[in-house]
């Protein structure tokens, strides 16, 4: 008899193979020059290049200014979707979710046709636009989720003691869906940092972004420097999910 | 018209879905009092609360509050509170700051806040816990959090919704004695949703009895329990026997075969009554002298306090007794029930009385179906007609595709020497069956009517 641990066997070799070697391997690369040896240059080589700096500090702009846009149309959005007064349907959910089914190269790469067609100058406008365009439902499904989830009988408390409708949204239910919240802002704001297509597409390669100077380098076989900037990236991911890393978010927040 | 009166609900009615919640509810609450609306599961205690509280609003009819028509109000203008049966405390925010929050809204002071909400914090017993987060209470710590978030605003009522229902039965006996103590210190009135008669009876100062949307008796404990007006309130209210009886002119009453003195009268001649007999106030003896009957004990069972004993009277019925001595099952014993604790009460109706049409010389339309039956001389097609059906008279079967009609046991009561059962139709009709099968509510039953059973009559009389 087999032991039951053993059939995790093939799983454990596919992590090890699939996220545990690339990730050392990054980690390896980022820390040796082109001859194989030790340094540190590749690091400060970021560190030193303003032009490198200012694309990281775009990049984290965009990714700051997409969370806060897919949060000021996504929440309304959601609190619509799960207000059973004001969606009573299941099909209205699927029309929000459903865009995330087809694949986000084929969608940016439609925007981007329409966007020629209807003569708009590709730019940031366009690039934010195609960012929340493919990251929103990220953010309206664990706001959703967490919504559908609340209890009814705390707003209902709070309208008991004295708060008008406004004052229970902004009282009891925002406060109260803040884990859904945090779940779509690590789901939008980490992947937007690292990504390179949209703004590929979207602006032509006139806006740089982060994931499109590391797709550059290794590219243009510069495997060490790229590994060192993916590196960086990494690690300002891990923190910034780290500050959202509270119990209560994983225990309510849907799909994180 | 008394303007003391702080709640005054007259006519009330609510359907969901075309069922009809609550039917012309009336009644009024004093400042001050204690009123508990109890009633079964569904009776629609808890839909009357909420339409008090605001959180639904009613089809027809008026809630005052001091003599104002509050139906229109929201909830959040109400000067109302209510502590809900799931406590519903916010978790985000710690117990200071949920008591806080109608304080917040408001606008009081911050220094008076904190001197009510210390003051409430002290009411309920929970001193020190201001800083604590809720889930990291107890279900009674919890519960006396959410009594304080709803009195530290000073409501002129206070709505309870089941409050304790979620306690285990220790807490609840002291929670219970904790609520009247605030209630009294307090001075605020109260209206408590309760299913548990023995919290209602120990509690209020009036109770408020409902079932299927109607209000079945308003009195005080002591009135509910020793006077109950229909089988239903002394079936739900404490322990009872209920019986067919006879009045037979005042202050005499027939029952079980036997005939009693009794201290009712204004009933008419040999007029058919129900009588309830709570089991406590039936004497038992080892002797027969001085007993008004005989029976034999068929069961004995130690309830602590008491014995609980069912006893087979000399006339066939069977008798629950309370005592407090023991007596054997098997042993002849001597019974005697006295004028004063004979409880006789008019009979809500005595058989089925169903809307019937001719449809041809051999069949009338009664509840939505065809039934052979003799019909009338000198009635035509289309008549409108009475149909009476005995209780008796009305067959349960064991399957619901064998009767006519389809049917749910819907409530019954052990009337001594059968079964009174109410069965409520697929069709949303009441049918009452006598029968001395042995039935649980919820049953599903075929229901048939015997050929010559049906009596027609005209409707004008």
């Amino acid at each position: 008899m087999v032991k039951r641990s053993t059939w995790s066997l093939p799983y454990f070799i596919f992590m090890v193979v699939f996220v545990v070697l690339p990730l050392l391997l990054i980690v390896l690369y980022a820390f040796q020059d082109g001859a194989g040896h030790f340094t540190l240059s590749n690091i400060t080589r970021f560190f030193t290049d303003s032009d490198s700096l200012q694309t990281f500090a775009l990049s984290i702009e965009v990714a700051l200014e997409n969370t806060l846009i897919c949060i000021l149309l996504g929440y309304p959005a959601a609190w619509i979707l799960s207000n059973r007064k004001l969606n009573r349907s299941a099909v209205t959910v699927m029309l929000f979710i459903m865009p995330m089914w087809i694949n986000a190269l084929m969608r940016t790469l439609a925007t981007a046709e329409l966007f020629n067609m209807l003569g708009f100058t590709l730019g940031k406008g366009t690039l934010l636009f195609g960012m929340v365009y493919d990251y929103i439902p990220f953010m309206i499904y664990p706001i959703y989720n967490i919504l559908m989830k609340m209890d009814s009988s705390y707003a209902e408390a709070a309208e008991d003691l004295g708060a008008t409708p406004w004052k229970v949204f902004w009282k009891v239910t925002v406060p109260l869906s803040m884990p859904g919240v945090m779940s779509g802002v690590l789901m939008v704001f980490m992947p937007t940092v690292s990504t390179f297509a949209i703004s590929e597409f979207l602006t032509n390669n006139k806006i740089k972004l982060f994931g499109t100077i590391i797709q550059e380098n290794i590219n243009s076989s510069m495997w060490n420097y790229g590994a060192a900037l993916a590196f960086i990236m990494l690690i300002i991911i891990g923190l910034t999910s780290l500050m959202g890393d509270n119990k209560q978010a994983e225990a309510e927040g849907g799909l994180i | 018209m008394a303007k003391d009166y702080i709640i005054d609900i007259q006519h009330l009615s609510k359907s969901f879905g075309g069922v009809k919640v609550l039917d012309d509810i009336n009644f009024y609450v004093r400042r001050g009092e204690f009123v508990t609306l109890l009633g079964p599961s569904g009776c629609g205690k808890t839909t009357l609360l909420r339409q008090i509280a605001g959180f639904i609003a009613p089809d027809e009819g008026k809630i005052l509050l001091e003599g104002k028509d509050i139906s229109g109000i929201p909830p959040y203008e109400r000067p109302l509170n209510t502590v809900f049966q799931c406590y519903a405390l916010f978790p985000h925010l710690d117990v200071y700051d949920n008591i806080a929050f109608g304080l917040k809204l408001q606008k009081v002071p911050p220094k008076e806040t904190e001197v009510r909400v210390k003051k409430m914090l002290k009411m309920v017993s929970m001193t020190d816990y201001e800083d604590r987060s809720v889930d990291s209470l107890s279900g009674g710590q919890q519960q006396r959090v959410a009594i304080a978030r709803a009195l530290v605003n000073y409501p002129k009522v206070l709505l309870l919704d089941e409050p304790l229902a979620a306690l285990d039965l220790k807490m609840r006996k002291d929670m219970q004695m904790e609520l009247k103590e605030i209630h009294r210190k307090m001075g605020i009135t109260f209206i408590y949703v309760t299913h548990d008669q023995e919290e209602a009876l120990t509690l209020s100062d009036t109770i408020v009895v409902l079932n299927e949307g109607k209000i079945q008796q308003i009195g005080t404990p002591t009135d509910i329990y020793n006077e109950p007006c229909n089988s239903f309130v002394a079936d739900f209210i404490g322990d009872s026997t209920i019986l067919n009886g006879t009045m037979i002119c005042d202050r005499k009453v027939e029952f079980m075969g036997h005939e009693f003195d009794c201290v009712d009268e204004g009933f008419g001649e040999n007029v058919p009554v129900d009588v309830v007999v709570r089991p406590e106030d039936v004497y038992i003896m080892n002797h027969l002298e001085g007993s008004q009957f005989s029976g034999k004990v068929k069961s004995c069972i130690f309830k602590g306090v008491h014995y609980e004993m069912f006893v087979e009277t000399d006339t066939g019925y069977e008798l629950m007794v309370q005592d407090y001595n023991a007596f054997e099952p098997g042993s002849e014993v001597g019974l005697l029930i006295r004028p004063n604790d004979i409880q006789v009460m008019h009979k809500e109706r005595t058989c089925n009385t169903f809307k019937a049409r001719v449809s041809d010389a051999e069949h009338i339309e009664m509840l939505g179906r065809h039934w052979e039956c003799k019909v009338p001389e000198g009635c035509a097609e289309g008549d409108e007609l009475v149909a009476e059906v005995d209780f008796d008279k009305v067959e349960l079967l064991d399957h619901q595709d064998d009767g006519r009609l389809a049917g749910e046991v819907h409530f019954l009561l052990y009337k001594g020497d059968h079964y009174h059962l109410t069965i409520l139709t697929d069709d949303g009709d009441h049918i009452w069956v006598d029968t001395n099968d042995i039935w649980d509510k919820g049953d599903l039953v075929g229901i048939d009517i015997a050929f010559g059973a049906i009596k027609l009559s005209r409707s004008n009389g």
